[in-house]
């Protein structure tokens, strides 16, 4: 239990994919302008994101580490994980249509975001379990999503705003996103302080 | 090093023919004319058609449940084409563009107030009605243009004019306007009345000195009532675009200054 929750705090609150590993940050900037694209692709990258450590995860246990081919896993993480969501995307059609007219626009842009990959080599250096290894991506995939769906929602209300021309659109993005990873920084040690409580 | 070529290889052919099979196996049998709907439609995803996007009203016409010639984008052209690929009749559809109804500029309508808030018009509506003495006038704070798709209206001298040529009839700026001033009118039809103000003369004056007093004078000159050239709503002309009319004499003779012809193309990129 209290595994759970560290992991989920420390996901989600202070080791924030986006806003303090800087993993994903194309998305981040590219569908968070309205609220309902954002909850669609954190939808869609909280299910590929769990998948694709499941499938690292043995790739790395049962072929690569055995063969002492280690040194090539980034290689064949990304290769497995493109095909994997090509295949997630027909087989989503096929068998739950109402899914995929939801998600279905997003999954080619997460074949190869960075944030998959990103939860598929910490897996690999961190060397966890197979369910500690896919929680955690979960976890990670929720504090993206998080993330997006704050930033959509401050987006959102600054489309109202009238910034000097100079900052208006991306611009104002990229400064708004700082100040709100500026502002993640103030989680840092929480995970750590929680683990003391629960001890 | 032999054995890493040959993992990632491996690893790449198993991928391939995973994908292959489920190509093959796992595929949706699509409807090809959906595919060439799709095609023929402008690709705007305006939404003037009331689906979401291009390809929703290319599968709602394949089912059946769209009547064709909803595109305001596409026009003719594109509905005769969709009428071919589906082997169906096209309906005639004349192009459809937006006219903002008031000519009411800085100069010629009154401010009644100071507004320096949000510059949008639906906040400034929401303030007590917005600053312009007119309560039916184009406030001037571009919620038209924002929602425009094309980018086909402008703020010109506190009114939003519109580009007739960029313009594509999607309506969005329609529904925007707080006002409720905007309207779609054939393309083909020149001339406009550009008020919407239905009060009387004396009150429509005291806000703005290019308002529609309702003084029947347009109907007079057109051929009386019988032509029915111009409906009336109250003290303000309206323009019956059924039947539109021709001559632009009419215009020069309004007393009120509040007709034009083709308005559109004052604007201009």
């Amino acid at each position: 239990m209290s595994y759970i929750i560290i992991t989920l705090v420390g996901a989600v609150l202070v080791n924030n994919f986006v806003l303090s590993r800087f993993l994903g940050c194309c998305p981040f900037l590219g569908v968070s302008k309205k609220l309902d694209t954002a909850l669609g692709m954190s939808g869609a990258v909280v299910f590929v994101m769990t998948i694709a450590s499941a499938v690292t995860w043995c790739l790395d246990h049962w072929l690569l580490t055995p063969n002492g081919l280690g040194y090539i896993h980034t290689l064949a993480f990304i290769l497995v994980i493109a095909a994997l969501v090509q295949f997630i995307d027909i087989a989503m059609k096929k068998f739950v249509p109402p899914l995929h007219a939801a998600l279905g626009i997003f999954l080619p842009l997460i074949t190869t975001n960075c944030a998959v990959l990103g939860a598929a080599e910490l897996n690999y250096k961190q060397g966890l379990g197979f369910v500690p290894s896919v929680f955690f991506s979960f976890a990670a995939a929720v504090g993206f999503g998080f993330a997006l769906v704050l930033f959509s929602g401050i987006r959102e209300k600054l489309a109202h705003a009238d910034p000097p021309r100079c900052f208006r659109g991306i611009a104002l993005a990229l400064v708004t996103g700082g100040l709100l990873a500026l502002a993640f920084m103030g989680f840092s040690g929480l995970d750590k302080g929680i683990e003391r409580i629960l001890k | 090093m032999t054995m890493a070529i040959l993992c990632i290889a491996g690893v790449g052919l198993v991928a391939a023919v995973v994908l292959a099979i489920a190509d093959r196996y796992l595929s949706v049998r699509e409807d090809p004319r959906i595919g060439m709907v799709t095609a023929a439609l402008p690709g705007a995803n305006c939404g003037g058609c009331g689906f979401p996007g291009c390809d929703g009203y290319a599968r709602a016409l394949v089912a059946g449940t769209a009547p064709n010639g909803a595109c305001a984008a596409g026009g003719e052209a594109c509905a005769a084409e969709i009428a071919k690929i589906l082997g169906v009749a096209a309906v005639a559809t004349e192009r459809r563009v937006a006219l903002v109804k008031c000519c009411g500029t800085r100069s010629e309508a009154i401010r009644v107030g100071d507004y320096n808030g949000i510059c949008d018009c639906n906040v400034a509506a929401a303030t007590a009605g917005g600053d312009k003495g007119c309560t039916y006038g184009c406030l001037g704070y571009g919620a038209c243009a924002n929602v425009c798709p094309k980018g086909a209206i402008s703020i010109r001298d506190g009114l939003a004019k519109v580009d007739k040529r960029l313009c594509i009839g999607c309506g969005k700026c329609v529904t925007a306007c707080p006002k409720k001033i905007i309207e779609l009118v054939p393309a083909s039809a020149t001339i406009h009345v550009l008020c919407a103000n239905p009060d009387k003369g004396p009150q429509v004056r005291k806000v703005c000195g290019v308002g529609c007093m309702g003084c029947h004078l347009c109907e007079k000159n057109s051929g009386g009532k019988e032509a029915g050239h111009f409906t009336f709503q109250g003290f303000l002309a309206k323009v019956n675009y059924e039947n539109p009319p021709t001559d632009e004499q009419i215009v020069a003779k309004c007393p009120a200054k509040c007709m034009s012809v083709d308005p559109h193309f004052e604007t201009g990129h």
